[in-house]
């Protein structure tokens, strides 16, 4: 496969993710759209790592995997946080989080 | 058009619309199913690319664990349609143009750019668990314990936030 027709496809993927990440409103779903953002650069990073091919790409495909593990961290506190905000307003809207302005 | 061209095709059809319903639907419920819809289909680009390894990783890590982790989340607090805020049309608006107008440039910014390179599918063993193996257990073995250091401190974190004071 040409290697721009998987340089479109994690683009579109990834503009999908800020998309909704700036039209969401929900806190998890916002977080949703962060995985689909990480997903897309693991994608072209795979597909990247396949274009020289005899060895070339075996630091590629372990970067990501270290993305994976680290975006696997991340929701385990993120979602803590989360819960934990819910459990003071009640909410997950982020727009009660401007109290910090007050 | 071979079945290789077929296929991707169809996967980024639906990688594609998987992805637009995570952020349409209104139930937080259906778009995390949806997101579901979407790792798979991306686990199904890493088979054609041969990565077998981190198609697996993929399955096990994000559609099983990540994803049983928001819907647990997001069933304990009881989330459905009507609960869901809402921003108003403009805001909506304004993040689609947006995000519409980066996609824009860099559509722009590549399609002058005359990129010849192939990716190479079905073949190579790149991907294999054997060769990343190999490779993660001797080039890369400080990062692979520091990662187990991160995840230690992820869970001491989570559990702490999570404590009732």
């Amino acid at each position: 496969m040409p290697i721009v027709y998987y340089l479109y496809l994690s683009l579109a993927l990834f503009c999908i993710g800020i998309v909704g990440v700036l039209t969401r409103r929900n806190a998890i779903i916002i977080f949703m759209c962060i995985e689909i953002m990480l997903n897309a650069v693991n994608l072209l990073l795979v597909a990247f790592s396949k274009m020289h091919p005899p060895k070339a790409g075996i630091d590629g495909q372990l970067f990501v995997f270290f993305i994976m593990v680290v975006a696997a961290a991340e929701v385990s506190v993120g979602l803590a946080i989360i819960v934990m905000m819910y459990r003071r307003i009640h909410s997950v809207d982020v727009n009660f989080l401007n109290r910090l302005k007050h | 058009m071979n079945i290789t061209q077929i296929l991707v095709g169809s996967l980024s059809v639906i990688t594609l619309f998987s992805a637009l319903m995570v952020i349409i639907s209104r139930n937080p419920v259906h778009s995390v199913l949806w997101l579901i819809v979407t790792f798979f289909s991306i686990s199904g680009h890493y088979i054609v690319l041969n990565a077998q390894f981190l198609a697996i990783v993929n399955i096990i890590v994000y559609a099983g664990a990540i994803m049983v982790l928001f819907l647990f989340v997001i069933m304990l607090m009881n989330l459905n349609r009507e609960t869901e805020p809402q921003k108003n049309k403009w805001l909506k608006l304004a993040g689609v143009l947006s995000g519409g107008s980066l996609l824009l440039v860099i559509v722009a910014a590549l399609h002058t750019g005359d990129i010849k390179a192939m990716a190479q599918v079905k073949e190579g063993d790149i991907g294999l668990i054997g060769t990343l193996g190999k490779e993660l257990f001797s080039t890369y073995v400080v990062p692979f314990e520091i990662s187990s250091i991160l995840f230690l401190s992820a869970m001491v974190g989570a559990v702490v936030i999570g404590k009732k004071e």
